[in-house]
């Protein structure tokens, strides 16, 4: 049977994402510090309505609410316990609003990092990584999700977790990590090492890309960057809305909903066929870039000049790609083995 | 460790040239290396705390600024920085017993609700790397940890991290609470995080957003000789 998301794909040329989780919550009375995820339970209405906006302002993807659903997480809560629970009611919630929604809408069962490290230097283990990452992921599949998502990675051993995990449980999905140092990954991942990990998994994703990050304008570059590799597999793009400013008591993006009208034009151009928008991005910018995708038509890629020019500079000089590799430092001369 | 022909003998190196090596070890977080290094240069009557400034503190120097330019990422800091970790467990207790000065005592720790302490980890590991004596309240800390450690530890900074939008407000509600308690001004306030910037910092009631690790340490020496100079002005 053909998963919803790859019917999408095969009939649409570009599908829309929802925006931000959190920051929505935020304005519907979320204390900051708890966890989201339990409102799959104490509010579920509210989470049905943070849905329910995302498809009425032209979403035809939404992430559920289970970022922050896995045992690592959890545990700070003490429900380290209760990650498939959590994750389960954040899809089945997600389920009631996709099937009422009139049209073809996916329900995508997002799935944050645990917050740990892995690899040499780490302390959590691959094994305990796909044993977390799976129990998420069957939660997410038993609530009804169409596709997994897991997002804001920085480490390919995660990414790599992950992935097995969903093999295990058997569905399919979409990940993304997050760019967010010098055009890099936390850990030192650039766009063309991700295609490459992606490209290499035994079960890769329908969709990959990149989600949060610095602003809409690394974002672009990033997204740039996977093009130029030239992958077929369909890239997503999830930008924040701007960077975030304290205001009266709140967290507010500086994006405006014509900036990321702008912005999810752009990262069509470059080449992106999923766009979305991540934190700060709220129903009023869905409006405006489901408008902006619907109307105006499909333009050259962008250089990094226009996209500098339409969204704003950015954060560093090179995203780590290409031929200015950085500079290395003078050493002394060998290195013991 | 092989015994190639082009093997550098650390006992072989002059103190000048070990100390070089111990750059070039430290920034390839070779944790056995720096631990003969250490006690090389101890057996050649280093003191302690000479050993932790021009070593030590002087190669997570390099690191800090390659980190800072985007040269190194976390995997090669983390790695760096727990080769250091191996030359400070010698150090130690030789220091305390030596009486030798700190430059300044921090408490850190992750904001409740937020379990990524990468960020945390780094900041704390380099200031330790600069000398700095640190605290390390870990991960989800309700407001109450941080006012507990600054009246028990009495610390010259406090300094909090959060990852997550959802968690970074809460940074303002501790020091929010700071103010109520009349405690603010007692100390320097460092913050910092992916999902932050300066403003935000400067909106919440911060002395400083810290953009990475590296930026927390210059900062801190920074602020810390300032408010030593107002207090010797005033």
């Amino acid at each position: 049977m053909t998963d919803a998301l790859t019917e999408l794909l095969s009939t649409r040329d570009w599908l829309m994402a929802d925006g931000a989780t959190g920051t929505n919550l935020f304005n519907m009375g979320l204390a900051s510090g708890d966890a989201p995820e339990f409102w799959n339970i104490d509010h579920p209405e509210r989470i049905r309505t943070l849905y329910r906006n995302a498809v009425e302002a032209g979403s035809d993807i939404f992430l559920t609410n289970s970022f922050g659903a896995n045992a690592s997480r959890l545990k700070l809560h003490d429900a380290a316990s209760r990650a498939f629970e959590l994750s389960r009611l954040a899809a089945a919630l997600g389920r009631d609003v996709a099937d009422a929604a009139g049209r073809k809408v996916v329900v995508a069962g997002s799935v944050g990092p645990t917050g740990e490290i892995m690899g040499t230097v780490g302390t959590l283990s691959h094994e305990t990584a796909v044993e977390m990452f799976e129990e998420t992921a069957a939660g997410l599949k038993e609530g009804g999700a169409d596709v997994l998502w897991v997002e804001t990675i920085s480490a390919p051993e995660e990414f790599a977790a992950a992935a097995e995990a969903f093999a295990n449980v058997g569905m399919p999905w979409c990940g993304t990590m997050s760019f967010d140092t010098a055009g890099r990954t936390m850990m030192g991942v650039t766009s063309d090492d991700f295609v490459r990990q992606v490209d290499a998994l035994p079960n890769p994703p329908l969709a990959f890309g990149a989600n949060c990050g610095v602003g809409a304008s690394d974002l672009m570059r990033t997204v740039l960057g996977f093009a130029a590799t030239g992958t077929e597999r369909p890239i997503i793009a999830k930008g924040n809305a701007g960077i975030p400013r304290y205001e009266d008591g709140h967290i507010h993006y500086n994006g405006t909903p014509e900036l990321m009208a702008e912005y999810a034009v752009l990262a069509r151009n470059a080449g992106a066929r999923i766009i979305g928008g991540c934190c700060g991005t709220m129903p009023e910018h869905l409006r405006a870039m489901r408008e902006a995708l619907e109307t105006r038509p499909t333009g050259p890629r962008p250089t990094l000049e226009q996209i500098a020019a339409a969204l704003g500079g950015f954060s560093s000089d090179s995203d780590g790609t290409g031929d200015t590799p950085a500079p290395k430092r003078e050493r002394r001369g060998r290195r013991r083995s | 460790m092989a015994d190639e022909d082009d093997d550098i003998i650390l006992a072989d190196l002059n103190d000048e040239e070990l100390v070089e090596q111990m750059f070039d070890d430290l920034y390839d977080g070779m944790k056995d290396e720096i631990e003969d290094a250490v006690h090389i240069l101890l057996d050649r009557g280093w003191a302690p705390y000479r050993i932790l400034t021009e070593a030590l503190v002087g190669g997570m120097k390099i690191v800090g600024e390659d980190f800072r330019d985007g040269i190194l990422f976390v995997p090669e800091v983390l790695l760096a920085a727990n080769a250091m970790k191996g030359g400070m467990a010698i150090l130690k207790p030789l220091l305390a017993e030596t009486g030798a000065p700190t430059i300044g005592k921090m408490v850190i720790g992750t904001v409740k609700g937020d379990i990524h302490d990468i960020g945390k980890n780094l900041v704390a590991m380099m200031m330790e790397g600069a000398g700095f004596e640190v605290v390390d309240l870990g991960i989800n800390n309700p407001v109450e940890n941080y006012l507990e450690a600054a009246a028990a530890e009495k610390p010259d900074i406090i300094g909090m991290s959060a990852l997550l939008t959802t968690t970074m407000p809460y940074m303002k509600v501790v020091i929010d609470t700071m103010v109520a308690e009349g405690i603010r001004d007692d100390y320097l306030v460092l913050v910092g995080g992916a999902p932050l910037n300066e403003e935000f910092g400067k909106a919440i009631g911060a002395d400083a957003y810290c953009r990475d690790a590296a930026v927390a340490v210059e900062t801190a020496k920074d602020l810390i000789a300032r408010r030593h100079n107002q207090r010797a002005a005033g």
